[in-house]
């Protein structure tokens, strides 16, 4: 009886919204009288960090300081119309919402300081600081809050905007399955280390290696979170979860977290994540949403890493110990498959 | 310990790294509330004189209600009302009705019979929770009666008469002559696609003509059973009068307009008189799209003139939410002797449970993704999206994805041992590459597999051959493999037609007539709609191209620290070159002082608990 290592790769990619289309999401963007910026959208973040990243997009799109701009959202009376946070659909259809009203906005802006300058607005930059300024001149400048000020109270001009994103409805051809799915994927691969008790059929990770390409991490520290987040969900896809353990029975299902298995905080293993970037060319700034597929490919990964172990060939979600022994003692034993490097 | 590095010298000539805002590690503007706990959810709203709603839940698989008696419930102490089938307006519906998708099949609350363990028959609305409860789907035994009036919940004194029926849980079991009738609206237990077909079939080539060249037939079947989405926060929905002849409505939605365009619908009122809140914490996954709680709790509001919470517990989470739901994946592989896979057919079994839900959206999508990331000359697919007598499956992270992708890098284990490869360089042989043809002809781009293997290989310490390394995802593709070849095609499987024979699932078998779709046919890719007006198009000359950079930017794209003051928070800088590790671990410059319960406070007030 021994623990026997096994290593296990998968790979996959991810497509970025609602299948088919059909799902738009809209955002206004409207300054205060002293040149903040206020998105509104009705989209719904429940922890996974949209209205940071609708607020960095909007905040590049409309040349200001982030610290400038607050993303107000999940109120009916309010936002406009967005589907839903589903579909990794938030960055890419509501990021992309968010530009186009931004940039509205942002128009506005720059012909109420070209008024105030007295120049051409098609000759106004900004400088990312709450500043605009005369391309090439950068001392002929006006801030943004006096713009604002000067628009609202002396112009009669509004400085908002109004976007929306969408990909037309389309559909899947009957015979054949043509189709316009999305328009963009994400990719992940994953290596993981694994060992496996082969007298009780228990296993432990122990290592992650993984690479995923996200189009471009518009927020660095928000893509590591969800990649590692991801990770752990698919380790715990893979190895514990179910509401129906002896499925199509129904018999035995949890109702509460003791008996609802997941791994606890020792049985994380260390994740080394390398993050690529390829920008896909109708995302917000290239930015594809990392948000769904992260867990995907850990799950087969540690599948295939089991076979490596031992020689079962888990062909049933959770792999459960009961199932691994059971696969050992039909095998006749532990097959360990070599070392792989 | 976790460590991340941003690569970014791959595909760096495709992506300007000077940007202000976008590529900063903004530390988020609700992080406070989140790590001190004052976020508040929806439950976290409160008001007078709050009512509680609870269901009254089938405990069969699959039953014929003959009758139901809540006169003994409506007499108990604190009921104020038993809502039935008949208060609500439009009880029939079904979730993608909103896109023009699918039949109306499930109703709020059942009136002729039930379909799964733990379906709503009625709901008790009463004055606390405890008077409300009836415990979980399987504690609702429905036709016990008396007793003690004050120890028995109300919801267990509604007589119900049940007339249990044959049921059936097992896909393939249900799509078989003879088999029960989950769901009246789809006879065939199945849902029906484009008026036509009890699947969704894929073809791309010719799978049979892919099998019989093939050095090697590599066959697997993998199952994946129902998982919970685990939100923090259970479902659930507060919902009140408002002056003006309006009902706001606090939810747990991942779907704003949807939970109030479905409520709208099923109340039969305009969504003008709706307000809906959503969150900001509490977790999704998927599990928070249904919208189910918020109809049920609007219904109270407006059938009692009370604000009415209706909140399912975690037993409810798990056994009657609706779970991802199980799938069943038989794929075929006909394998060169060199790796190449030439052939590939999948036969897929989405497990819906006893109502559409979203699984049908989950049948197309996954048939758009198949047969993974490679670029195979002959594929092959019918997908179900099979109705059972278990509880409706819903959309969970990764949805119509995740089963499939588990399924298809499984089968690549066993293609990679098969012809004695690499399994890391099995896959970069097959990867799809810029300008190939994918099986739903549409041509791929912006692709990146082949560097995700290279990278996770090399960072795992996995040898790969020379060879392997040198390939990209931006060469060697297109050409032939942009190509749509000559397609085989069958009418197997029409509306009805396996509920009086029995018909093979896999695609291309079974009788009558066969079909070639000419090489070369395919229709034009839909695009997103322009900015409806010129000002609105972004001017993508601001995001310079890296010719145009300054050689040294003023800030590096990934490190600076974050320009929001965020006390009390350290502000963590990501940098690509030192992962958390190089970091002092956080800490409290004092004890925290602000705590979720608030002794002595009463909590029946109206307002906001958290702040």
């Amino acid at each position: 009886m021994a623990k026997r290592k096994g290593r296990g790769f998968a790979c996959i990619n991810y497509p970025i919204g609602m299948n088919l289309g059909g799902d738009p999401s809209q955002a206004l963007v409207h300054s205060t009288p002293d040149g903040k910026f206020m998105v509104s959208l009705s989209s719904i973040d429940l922890g996974q960090g949209m209205k940071s990243v609708t607020r960095q997009i909007a905040a590049e799109a409309l040349g200001v300081p982030v610290a400038d701009v607050y993303v107000d959202t999940a109120d009916s009376d309010t936002g406009p119309h967005c589907m839903g946070s589903f579909a990794s659909r938030g960055t890419h259809r509501v990021g992309n919402a968010v530009i186009r009203a931004a940039t509205e906005a942002r128009a506005q802006l720059l012909e109420a300081a070209a008024e105030e300058l007295e120049v051409d607005a098609a000759d106004l930059d900004t400088d990312g600081q709450g500043n605009i300024h005369v391309k090439g001149a950068p001392s002929r400048s006006i801030t943004v809050a006096d713009t604002a000020v000067a628009a609202q109270f002396r112009q009669g001009r509004t400085v908002s905007g109004r976007g929306i994103f969408l990909i037309p409805p389309s559909e899947a051809n009957p015979e054949t399955g043509e189709m316009t799915p999305v328009s963009c994927f994400a990719h992940g691969a994953i290596v993981v280390d694994l060992e496996v008790d082969e007298e009780t059929g228990e296993v432990e990770v122990l290592e992650l290696n993984s690479a995923y390409e996200v189009g471009r991490a518009l927020n660095p520290k928000l893509v590591e979170q969800q990649l590692v987040g991801g990770a752990w969900m698919g380790i715990s896809h893979a190895l514990y979860e179910t509401t129906e353990p002896y499925y199509p029975s129904r018999e035995h299902g949890p109702v509460d977290f003791n008996s609802y298995l997941m791994p606890g905080p020792g049985d994380l293993a260390p994740h080394h994540i390398a993050v690529i970037e390829r920008p896909a060319e109708d995302a917000p700034f290239g930015g594809k949403g990392p948000g769904e597929m992260c867990a995907n490919p850990v799950i087969p990964a540690v599948a295939n890493a089991i076979y490596n172990a031992v020689g079962v060939r888990c062909d049933e979600l959770p792999i459960t110990p009961e199932r691994i022994l059971r696969g050992i003692r039909a095998n006749g034993g532990a097959q360990p498959g070599g070392v792989r490097r | 310990m976790n460590s991340v590095e941003f690569r970014k010298e791959l595909f760096a000539e495709e992506r300007a790294d000077n940007l202000s805002e976008i590529g900063r590690p903004t530390v988020r503007q609700d992080i406070l509330g989140h790590v001190t706990g004052r976020s508040a959810y929806y439950d976290d709203h409160l008001f007078d004189g709050l009512l509680h709603m609870r269901c009254v839940r089938s405990p069969h698989h699959h039953a014929r209600i003959r009758s139901v008696d809540f006169s003994a419930a409506e007499r108990m102490e604190g009921v104020r009302r038993i809502v039935g089938p008949a208060d609500v307006p439009k009880n029939l519906n079904t979730l993608l009705s909103l896109i023009n998708f699918g039949k109306e099949d499930e109703p709020l609350l059942s009136e002729r019979k039930t379909s799964y363990r733990g379906e709503p028959v009625l709901a008790v609305i009463a004055d606390t929770e405890r008077q409300a409860r009836g415990g979980g789907p399987r504690r609702a035994r429905g036709s016990v009666a008396n007793g003690d009036r004050r120890r028995r919940p109300p919801a267990a004194a509604v007589r119900v008469d049940w007339e249990p029926l044959p049921h059936v849980l097992d896909v393939e079991e249900a799509l078989a002559p003879g088999a029960p009738t989950v769901n009246e609206t789809y006879p065939g237990n199945a849902f029906e696609y484009h008026g036509r077909y009890d699947h969704q079939k894929l073809r791309f080539g010719d799978v049979d003509k892919g099998f019989s060249e093939a050095d090697r037939i590599v066959e697997g079947r993998y199952r994946m059973s129902p998982i919970e989405q685990a939100p923090i926060e259970t479902c659930g929905a507060i919902a009140a009068p408002e002056t003006g002849d309006r009902y706001v409505c606090y939810t747990s939605t991942q779907a704003l307009f949807f939970s109030l365009s479905t409520t709208a619908k099923l109340l039969d009122t305009a969504s003008s008189r709706l307000h809906f809140v959503g969150g900001t914490v509490g977790g999704g996954f998927g599990g928070k799209v249904d919208s189910i709680v918020e109809p049920m709790a609007v219904l109270g509001a407006m059938l009692t003139g009370r604000p009415v919470k209706f909140m399912w517990d975690r037993e409810e989470e798990m056994q009657v939410g609706a779970p991802r739901g199980a799938e069943l994946w038989i794929i075929k592989d006909g394998v060169a002797a060199d790796g190449r896979i030439l052939a590939r057919s999948f036969t897929g079994y989405f497990d819906s449970g006893a109502y559409t839900r979203l699984s049908s959206y989950a049948v197309v999508k996954s048939t758009g993704h198949l047969p993974g990331p490679y670029t195979i000359p002959n594929v092959a697919s019918n997908v179900f999206c099979v109705f059972t007598n278990r509880t409706p499956a819903t959309a969970m992270r990764g949805f119509g994805i995740t089963g499939v992708d588990y399924a298809i890098e499984c089968q690549m284990d066993r293609v990679a041992e098969a012809v004695g490869m690499n399994p890391v360089e099995l896959r970069i042989l097959n990867a799809y590459r810029d300008g190939d043809m994918k099986a739903h002809r549409r041509v791929a781009k912006n692709t990146a597999l082949i560097e995700c293997c290279q990278v996770a290989a090399q960072k795992a310490g996995w040898q790969l051959s020379p060879d392997a390394l040198r390939q990209s995802s931006k060469e060697g593709g297109g050409g032939r493999r942009s190509a749509i070849p000559e397609t085989a095609t069958d009418q197997v499987g029409r509306i009805g037609e396996r509920r009086r024979s029995q018909l093979p699932a896999e695609p291309l078998a079974g009788p009558g007539p066969r079909g070639r779709v000419p090489a070369g046919t395919a229709g034009p890719a839909t695009e997103a709609a322009p900015p409806q007006r010129p000002d609105m198009a972004m001017d993508w000359e601001r995001e310079k191209s890296p010719a145009a950079a300054l050689p040294e930017p003023a800030r590096p794209s990934i490190s600076p620290p974050p320009r929001i003051p965020a006390s009390g928070i350290s502000a963590a800088s990501a940098s690509a070159a030192s992962p958390q590790a190089a970091e002092a671990p956080y800490a409290p410059k004092a004890p925290f002082s602000r705590g979720v319960s608030k002794p002595g406070v009463s909590r029946f007030l109206s307002g906001t608990r958290r702040r």
